[in-house]
């Protein structure tokens, strides 16, 4: 048959306006469609038939459906940020000005060399990669995986930052229509009694479903039912938007397209929907399933809805000349509808013996040939239908005839949608009747309360004739599922079931011989519904030939597990307005605009912003950190200490829970003095550390690290509620209430003594670990001599408002000393020159106090604490673990942070024994040296012993295990 | 994403308010337990398919620890009850079993 195209008809098309054009690009051509076009509608038009190329052996592919699951017609859209791979023809809309790119072919769509995996084909099955590139061993690493890496993936990702904007919105309904088909439409209405409020979603711009397409009358009685739910207050109708996913007690994930591809509207791009749904009920339709012929994916195949829709729809035809093949009766009303578009029907193949429906005898009144018990052997032509080639069904496949056709419109019977009902654990039945999968009423998902919370209704629920008084008879279906039934090997090499990943029936067969027993694991090994469609028209088909295969009817195989989201979601609609500025809170302290005035560069510490360091000038960032370490230990520095996190625990059982809380004493601790505390999880571990002051007689306050504020006071709530609930305490987490700075350095007290006030801080008055509260520069504060740089040091708390007022008083009164603001960096340096840990470095989770030789912060008096028996568990006291030591490089060179040392021998792995690791490494400005801290096994039993650290060069730093305070080993400068 | 009545606050709160603690009504071993004892208390956790006790903070809500009693297959839940509750209630287990008259509570 001479070569034809796809074309517009002169008249029809019920959803396109003939009145306005859209110009848009195809690969660089110029083209114009339809308002009302989809882009697969639009591409047909312009006669482009060919709209992508398969996966793995790049053959030429036309669209094979109409809507979400279409397979082929995947499209590269828009360019630079808004560029987005994987875009489907059939259910985006055309937009003005669009430029699709075609995907999965090199140099064009036309000539593509990726095609030569057609023709080596029969050396690529099922589990190609498994099998070939396991030896030699060397190989994968060097050769194959580079080459497949290159080819893998289908689309290209984008590069640049997606300039649209996209929102996220709640909404609560005690009924949500997931389908605003026929069904669906009729569902919302009866559910739409009293005040119920009744959500009706739909994943099209049209609402109706299939029924404007398949029945005379079907326009009407849409836009009727319409009217009726238009009046109702409680009832809200939302197109463009896509249920994609249903989990936990009526929780709904809907996606709305609001601008798609429509840069100019001004308004966010997608609304992804967050509904809590009293019920569900989906009303989602059916899918149309191929029939596997040999050569069912040549352009010009397609599903028999498919080619009705483009005509009724959009007034495009497929070709001029068309074969039905069927296997039910529904595929009839192609033939009438391609009959009626003036279009010649050349024969009806029904694989049925007997076809004696309404529809039947409608289309034989047309006079087009039907032909029963009859099958196609092979499809002609490659790049485009060309012909059939007929036989018998229930045969070999030995051709019988053929018949000229463009057009191959293919049904081999419906699949409800039931995706929805089974994400949230609903049950399918095999209705052998239909031959489908449908939700089995008696075990849907279930609510909080453990009824039913789903309901599937129409195609969805199984009932393919949903439209009611508009139906016909019609006579059954037939299951087919290879054609024809006896096909030989060569047939059933050219039958696709899934198109995108060029799955055949064969692959399958293979998987079964090969031993795949289950469904999900000949999906994975013959990647059999794992492309981006996820299988819509092909996994039925699939788990049908596998259950041949393994000799066992089709609910023994069962179904993959359907998985949101039914269609791709874009990440900008999960992220919404979670992005740049606007990913997470950002927590400041009162002088956080200080800092910032000051050059700070910035630490992220959990959600707050800390001054990492304050570069002057041209100065680096270490050169800052250096500066910072010195003023702190030659004069005074003065510290942001406001994130620290501050707990109140107040009560008359207040001792006794924090004795429990924190490894040492509390309860013992005399107003006005602070101590150093621990606190440890249940099985010992350390959790956080920080200073306690005894504020009254039953007031304790707890400081957290920065990161612990939130952690530790949750820890305490459980305990408090879940084991000691008779306990009279109360905790607040007073963390914002304060700003506090630390002043350390030498001059610390010469510069708190400028400031006027009524606090003594001499050190007869305010000695080492005492607190004193009264007046500060006018501001109400309380004052702790705590330090954890080693330096005379005060910790001053004012509240937060007057935060920012206290650290400018403390600046200007010390300009004549060098007072200067250090970061958090200079903090570490100074903790690590003086041996004192960091939470998160020195412990991981995995490190108990007994390992960072702080055993003298753990009472011996208390009969209990919280990880006080874990701490005695065997591992833990057999002496072997791995301690905190200091760590000097034997040549000058810093050891990395999380180095591990070498022991002799090897694991049971064959790896080299570990003996230790490196948890702080800095250089010391005030010691001019690299310093290190680490765990090592013995490490205190082996002082002035040398151990190995490789690094990830492969030189090896050599390191003496010393006393982790390197600095001030008296402790003389606590003092001034 | 499912939703538990608080106890407390009587609000119907979504999981992303609520905070998991893990399983409900252990004994704490302190440090007169053995080490099979502790071993137990610390390590070892029923995984039921079905029925299980649970603990959860409404965190972003009340701030109180609650339980759960809940089918973690079917996700029905039989109740929410206050943390300072040492067993299940009968009223608890009588919810369970009027919904699972199979089921049978071992402490």
């Amino acid at each position: 048959m001479s070569q034809s195209r796809p074309f517009r008809l002169p008249k029809g098309g019920r959803l396109i306006d003939r009145a306005y054009q859209l110009p848009f690009r195809f690969d660089g051509r110029h083209l114009r469609g339809l308002e009302g076009d989809t882009l697969a509608s639009a591409l047909l038009a312009n006669g482009q038939l060919m709209m992508g190329r398969s996966f793995k052996y790049h053959r030429p592919r036309g669209p094979v459906a109409s809507g979400a699951e279409e397979p082929n017609a995947l499209f590269g859209l828009g360019q630079g940020g808004r560029f987005e791979p994987n875009q489907r023809a059939t259910t985006t809309a055309l937009v003005q000005g669009m430029i699709l790119r075609s995907q999965n072919c090199w140099p064009s769509l036309d000539a593509d060399v990726g095609e030569i995996n057609n023709w080596l084909s029969p050396m690529l099955p099922a589990g190609f990669y498994y099998k070939t590139f396991i030896h030699p061993r060397p190989f994968w690493k060097h050769l194959f995986e580079p080459i497949i890496r290159r080819s893998a993936g289908l689309g290209r990702a984008p590069t640049d930052p997606d300039p649209d904007r996209y929102e996220q919105a709640y909404d609560f309904a005690d009924v949500v229509v997931v389908g605003g088909g026929i069904a669906g439409l009729k569902a919302a209405l009866a559910a739409a009694k009293g005040r119920r409020r009744v959500l009706v979603l739909e994943q099209s711009p049209n609402w109706g479903g299939r029924t404007p397409v398949d029945h005379k009358g079907g326009e009407a009685e849409i836009e009727a039912l319409l009217a009726e739910l238009r009046a109702k207050k409680t009832v809200t109708l939302r197109r463009n938007t896509m249920a994609t996913g249903l989990y936990d007690h009526g929780y709904l994930l809907a996606r709305e397209a609001l601008a798609d591809h429509d840069p100019n509207a001004g308004i966010p791009r997608q609304r992804l929907w967050r509904i809590r749904a009293g019920q569900v009920i989906t009303a989602t339709g059916a899918l149309e399933r191929p029939l596997a012929f040999s050569g069912n994916d040549v352009p010009g195949v397609m599903l028999a809805s498919a080619v009705r829709d483009f005509i009724v729809d959009y007034g495009v035809a497929l070709g001029q000349r068309v074969v039905v093949v069927t296997n039910n009766d529904d595929a009839y009303r192609t033939a009438l509808v391609a009959a009626d578009a003036g279009l010649e029907v050349a024969a009806v193949l029904d694989a049925r013996v007997q076809a004696e429906g309404e529809l039947v005898q409608a289309v034989r009144a047309r006079n087009i040939p039907v032909l029963t018990n009859t099958a196609i052997a092979k499809v002609k032509g490659s790049r485009q239908v060309e012909g059939v080639s007929i036989c018998d069904q229930s045969g070999d496949g030995h051709v019988t005839g053929g018949i000229d056709c463009d057009v191959v419109a293919m049904s081999g019977g419906w699949s409800p949608v039931v995706h929805l009902w089974s994400h949230c654990g609903g049950k399918l039945i095999w209705d052998e009747a239909q031959a489908m999968f449908r939700p089995d009423p008696d075990r849907p998902p279930l609510g909080a309360d453990g009824k039913g919370n789903v309901t599937a209704v129409g195609a969805a629920a199984g009932d393919l004739r949903a439209a009611g008084d508009l139906e016909r008879d019609e006579g059954q279906t037939q299951p087919v599922w290879v054609m024809p039934a006896q096909a030989p090997y060569k047939l059933r090499a050219k039958m696709w079931l899934d198109y995108q990943n060029d799955v055949k029936v064969t692959d399958v067969e293979l998987a079964a011989r090969e031993g795949y027993a289950s469904v999900e694991h000949t999906k994975r090994y013959t990647t059999l519904g794992m492309a981006t469609d996820q299988g819509k028209v092909s996994n039925i088909n699939g788990l049908a030939i596998l259950s041949k295969a393994l000799d066992q009817p089709i609910p023994a195989t069962g179904t993959t597990t359907f998985r949101p989201p039914y269609t791709p979601l874009t990440l900008g609609t999960i992220a919404a307005d979670a992005r740049g500025d606007a990913f997470q809170p950002l927590r400041k302290t009162p002088m956080h605009d200080w800092h910032a005035r000051n050059g700070a560069h910035w630490e992220p510490v959990g959600l707050w912003r800390r001054a990492y360091a304050y570069p002057k000038g041209g100065e680096d960032v270490h050169a800052a950190v250096a500066r910072e370490v010195l003023a702190v230990r030659n004069s005074v520095g003065l510290l942001d200490a406001s994130t620290l996190g501050k707990i109140l625990v107040k009560g008359p059982d207040a001792g006794r829970f924090l004795d429990m809380i924190y490894t040492g004493m509390m309860s013992s601790l005399p107003v006005g003095k602070c101590r150093y505390g621990l606190v440890c999880s249940e099985n010992g571990f350390l959790s956080d550390d920080g200073v306690v002051a005894r504020l009254s007689d039953d007031t304790w306050l707890c400081h957290t690290t920065t990161g612990g504020a939130d952690r530790i006071h949750a820890h305490m709530e459980d305990w408090l509620q879940c084991e000691w609930w008779d306990w009279q305490v109360y905790t607040a987490n007073a963390t914002e209430q304060y700003a506090q700075v630390a002043v350390a350095g030498p001059k610390a007290r010469e510069l708190l003594q400028r400031l006027p006030g009524t606090i003594d801080v001499s050190p007869e008055a305010l000695p080492f670990m005492a607190w004193a509260e009264g007046e500060l520069a006018g501001i109400p504060a309380r004052i702790y001599r705590i330090s954890f740089s080693g330096e005379l040091s005060f910790e001053l708390a004012v509240p937060a408002g007057r935060g920012l007022e206290l650290w400018e008083a403390l600046h200007q009164a010390g300009r004549d000393l060098g007072v200067t603001a250090y970061g958090t960096e200079a903090m570490h340096i100074l903790r690590a020159e003086k041996g004192y840990i960091m939470i998160g470095d020195e412990s991981d989770g995995t490190v108990i106090p007994q390992d960072l030789g702080l055993g003298w912060a753990i009472s011996k008096k208390k009969p209990d604490y919280i990880g006080k028996r874990a701490q005695a568990r065997s591992h833990m006291i057999d002496g072997n673990r791995w301690r905190l030591v200091g760590l000097e490089s034997l040549d000058g060179r810093m050891i990395p942070d999380g180095a591990y040392a070498v022991d002799a021998g090897e694991n049971a792995n064959g790896q080299k024994k570990m003996q230790g690791r490196v948890t702080s490494t800095y250089h010391s400005p005030t010691l001019n040296r690299p310093i290190a801290m680490g765990l090592v096994r013995h490490g205190p039993e082996r002082m002035g012993q040398v151990i190995d650290f490789p690094t990830p060069s492969g030189e090896t730093i050599r390191a003496r295990i010393v006393d982790p305070v390197f600095y001030d080993k008296e402790g003389g400068r606590l003092n001034g | 994403m499912l939703t538990l009545t608080c106890p407390y606050c009587g609000i119907r709160a979504e999981e992303t308010e609520l905070a998991p603690g893990g399983e409900a009504h252990l004994k704490r071993i302190g440090p007169a337990g053995s080490d099979e004892d502790f071993e137990a208390y610390m390590f070892a956790r029923a995984n039921p398919k079905g029925v299980h006790f649970e603990r959860w903070r409404h965190a972003y809500g009340c701030g109180k620890w609650f339980l759960a009693a809940r089918d973690t297959a079917t996700l029905q839940v039989y109740a929410t009850y206050k943390a300072q509750t040492p067993a299940p209630t009968d009223e608890v287990i009588a919810a369970i079993t009027a919904a699972r008259p199979d089921w049978t509570f071992r402490p």
